[in-house]
């Protein structure tokens, strides 16, 4: 009993201890270090084209990384209607329709070369598809997690990241379909992960509320950080690697700077009382676009806190968001089962 | 499970907890301003690439429908 009680004493000395450096450090909020920055334009963004063809809810949907081929722009979205769908952005026509052997998917991804896609969800799997087939081919099912797959992202064509509701996030060897190293630390589903620009790192989101930022090669946890009072749903590197944005059912949005090791300004507003599904950042990092269940994405002013903007056009929650590398544009997908690009 | 083994259990999670609190306890901080003054910095230096920020011409949009040109 004794040794119990001297691990107690000591977590609770050194979570004083890290309160006590982060108040150190805290000299100062964004919000007035950016007083004096010009405040970001009124944001007004139309839609440009309607994305129609899943014929239920959609959860994820994901930019490819070199967009723009072949006057082409690809993205791939997943829908519980038990499809993948690639779109071309510009046209609107859908490239390619992938049927899921289970239709309650959660998350879906594009790999960097655009040779393949991965969906995951309640099947507690992670399929990945080849693309570059004459016919769509399932490449490997990574099947180890005990709990529902919330998100997948490739590092590479033979690496993927994976979050579960089993509480770990996992690096997988496809060739192999084995976990190469499993991330323990989150005390709640994992619910989102995003990769750092660097591709070392990554930072996963939780139903613990709880913000995590992993070395991806020595499988420890560098950072936690807290404030969020309810399931982190989304989460985003800023585009410097040096903080990130995370959206939650708590109704805001937060960024946490890295280097201080704390959170640096919230996004919320009184009169807004939806969770935030889903968010992506411009490329300069200004704006951030979040999806509530409300209906809308809002969109905040990064260094100020403030709202610049809202995309009203869905008829039901925003489920995802997306922008691309480019910057052209935002996509936002929706449980009414269309998605939308505007600019 | 026996208690034995439960309380062992218990006592290696508090080791581990304990690990990772030191671990997470003994990073360097930087000042809340000088973060500030980077990302204030990164914005300001990519604002001109970032079109959603910057606004896009109707001539450069990509997904604006074009109107069928009559040659005069």
């Amino acid at each position: 009993m004794g040794e119990m009680d001297q691990m107690k004493k000591e977590a609770e000395g050194l979570k004083s201890q890290i309160e006590a450096a982060r108040k150190a450090a805290a000299d100062t909020t964004l919000a007035d270090a950016a007083s004096g920055v010009a405040p970001a334009p009124r944001v007004q963004l139309k839609t440009r084209k309607t994305l129609k063809g899943h014929l239920a809810k959609i959860y994820a949907m994901h930019w490819a990384t070199d967009c723009r081929l072949d006057h082409a722009m690809l993205m791939v979205s997943a829908s519980q209607d038990g499809k993948l769908i690639i779109w071309d952005a510009f046209s609107g026509n859908k490239i390619n329709a992938v049927p899921l052997k289970s239709s309650w998917v959660m998350t879906c991804a594009y790999a960097p070369s655009g040779n393949l896609v991965a969906s995951g969800g309640l099947d507690n799997m992670c399929t990945v598809y080849n693309l570059k087939t004459p016919v769509v081919k399932t490449v490997k099912e990574l099947d180890a997690h005990t709990g529902y797959l919330s998100c997948a992202r490739f590092l590479s064509d033979t690496e993927i990241l994976t979050a579960s509701g089993d509480t770990t996030c996992a690096l997988w060897d496809i060739e192999t379909g084995k976990q190469k190293t499993v991330f323990l630390n989150h005390v709640g589903d994992c619910m989102c992960l995003a990769l750092s620009p660097d591709m070392n790192m990554f930072i996963s989101g939780a139903c613990d509320s709880l913000a995590k930022l992993w070395d991806i090669r020595d499988g420890t946890c560098k950072q936690t950080f807290q404030g969020h009072t309810s399931d982190i749903n989304a989460i985003s590197f800023f585009p410097s690697g040096n903080a990130v944005v995370t959206g939650s059912d708590d109704c805001t949005c937060k960024m946490y700077d890295l280097r201080s090791d704390q959170e640096v300004i919230s996004y919320q507003d009184a009169q807004l009382n939806s969770g935030v599904t889903s968010l992506a950042l411009s490329v300069s990092g200004r704006l951030i676009f979040a999806g509530y269940d409300d209906f809308n994405c809002n969109i905040w002013d990064s260094l100020k806190g403030e709202k610049v903007g809202v995309l009203s056009g869905h008829d039901n929650r925003v489920s995802c968001t997306g922008v691309p590398q480019d910057g052209m544009c935002v996509c936002t997908g929706s449980w009414d089962s269309f998605l939308k690009i505007w600019n | 499970m026996s208690s034995k083994l439960q309380s062992s259990n218990n006592i290696a999670q508090a080791r581990r907890t304990v690990q990772q609190l030191k671990l997470e306890a003994n990073i360097e901080r930087i000042k809340v301003s000088k973060a500030s003054a980077d990302l204030m910095n990164y914005c300001g230096e990519h604002a001109k690439y970032d079109p959603l920020l910057m606004g896009i011409p109707a001539s450069e949009n990509p997904f604006k429908d074009k109107k069928p040109c009559t040659i005069l």
